[in-house]
């Protein structure tokens, strides 16, 4: 059993300013259950949907930043349709992984955002995705080098993966958006 | 008519048929497509679901090129309708925000099958039919995101949506009633929890096989994919070939599902072989 001690008291103030300045309302909450009830992936889930949503209007960030389930969460938006409060969970999953990673914490799926960050690699570095470089990338990154080799081979033999990366004209424009343009008023 | 284009990355690589397929529709219907001069990708999940700013400054790129031309964007993938959606409300919300400046185009964001399934371009498409779909049990699968969250899509039918149903009941298919056609099959997650997403597929395709379809048809490049390659097909066989809409539009309008596009399939499409005479069909489609 889990004997942290949880208590609004111990709330962190400066992420709840952060989710009420994206109108994420975790107050709203009335625990009725219904997000939970309809996540496709709340079988895999350490935290349910609910419990982050409740933790998160406690205040509880680090609890949730360390969990598995704002990894394995896969922005499908089931749960923020389904609300009877419209409360923005799926913009709370956001808000929390991001700041996990702002924080430099441990993923506890680090597979997860190491795909992720593969991905924006290959955005980075072209303007569009270029799906060998990425999974490649992807691949070394995870050590994961075995796993789907098979299915690779034959999207390769099918030629459904594109040889060559495309790159766009505008990359300057793309490095300024990763480089983080209009954060600069971002606290 | 003329519409702007955002085919979106995963139509340049492995979706490349869909891309096809939809600029051959288009064709038919003389419209003409005008590619957004220079996209660049619009994020899709990873992005937003990591950094915010980034998630929307991508597609809001797109937005603003595609602002001079000023005609409705076509949108052939759902990830990217949802993440061009979402930019636009932003955009339009609060330009100045986004250093937009005045942002206010006329233009509308289109999902395809929403667009296709328009009664005028529904009656189009009928009149040329030419080999009918001859009452294909077919399972219509829209996933999350073209649908969810309706307040960034402005789906009209978000847990019930029927416009897949009634392109394919237009070309003489037969639509099943069934459970998933809005379940996730959680493509963001394929790569990293392969098993995660095997579970998701293999709930979705033994609801499909329960209801009775033999194939399954969709709007969504990733759902195709992923669904596609993970049945680990222990609860069902054969394995469920999953189809774009626009792909089994082309071969009822053309009358022909020619051997090259079948070949693209992981899944055998033999289950068409009762319409299109191909003897190639008949056979399986080794993966
Ligand atoms: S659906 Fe909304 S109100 Fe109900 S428990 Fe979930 S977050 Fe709370
Ligand atoms: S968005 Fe995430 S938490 Fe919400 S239903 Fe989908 S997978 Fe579950």
């Amino acid at each position: 059993m889990d004997k942290t001690c949880i208590s609004p008291d111990d709330r962190n103030e400066k992420f709840l300013r952060k989710l009420k300045a994206r109108n994420i309302d975790v107050q709203a909450c009335y625990q009725c259950g219904r997000c939970s009830s309809g996540c496709p992936i709340g079988d895999f889930f350490d935290l349910n949907v609910m419990e982050v949503v409740r933790l998160a209007g406690y205040g509880q960030e680090d609890k949730l930043l360390h969990s598995h389930t704002i990894w394995l969460c896969a922005a499908c938006e089931t749960c923020a349709t389904r609300c009877p409060n419209e409360i923005e969970i799926a913009g709370l999953m956001d808000v929390l992984r991001e700041l996990a990673l702002r924080r430099g914490i441990a993923p506890a799926e680090p597979r997860i955002p190491l795909f992720h960050q593969s991905f924006l690699g290959s955005i980075r570095s072209w303007g569009r995705v270029w799906e060998i470089g990425m999974i490649a990338n992807y691949k070394v990154r995870s050590g994961d080098l075995a796993g789907d080799m098979k299915l690779g081979l034959s999207m390769f033999l099918k030629g459904k993966l594109k040889l060559a990366p495309h790159s766009i004209k505008g990359t300057s424009e793309i490095k300024e958006i990763f480089s983080g343009k209009g954060k600069e008023y971002d606290r | 008519m003329k519409l702007s284009y955002y085919p979106g990355c995963s139509l340049e690589g492995t979706a490349l048929d869909y891309d096809k397929s939809v600029r051959a529709i288009c064709r038919k219907l003389e419209i003409d497509l005008v590619e957004i001069p220079d996209w660049n990708c619009c994020g899709a999940s990873s992005a937003h679901m990591t950094d915010h700013e980034t998630g929307m400054r991508l597609p809001i790129r797109n937005l603003l090129l595609a602002n001079p031309a000023g005609h409705d964007i076509l949108v052939p993938c759902a990830a990217c309708f949802q993440r061009l959606k979402a930019a636009d409300k932003a955009l339009r919300e609060d330009p100045g925000f986004w250093d937009a400046g005045d942002y206010k185009p006329d233009f509308k964001i289109l999902h395809i099958s929403s667009f296709l399934a328009q009664p005028g371009i529904l009656a189009t498409m009928e009149a040329k039919v030419t080999s009918n779909l001859k009452g294909l049990p077919i399972a219509c699968y829209y996933g999350c995101l073209s649908l969810r969250n309706p307040r960034i899509t402005d789906a009209a039918n978000w847990e019930r949506p029927e416009t897949l149903e009634r392109i394919m009941t237009a070309m003489g298919a037969k639509p099943v009633a069934w459970s998933h056609k809005t379940e996730c099959c959680s493509g963001s997650l394929t790569m990293a929890r392969p098993d995660i997403a095997e579970k998701l597929v293999g709930d979705i395709v033994s609801a499909a096989v329960r209801a009775g379809a033999t194939a399954m048809v969709t709007d969504c490049p990733m759902c195709q994919a992923n669904v596609e390659s993970r049945q680990s097909g222990e609860t069902y066989a054969p394995a469920m070939p999953v189809f774009f809409v626009t792909e089994l539009l082309l071969a009822a309008i053309t009358g022909t599902y020619p051997s090259k596009q079948q070949k693209v399939h992981l899944v055998s499409p033999a289950a068409l072989s009762r319409i299109f005479s191909d003897a190639t069909l008949k056979k399986e489609v080794s993966v």
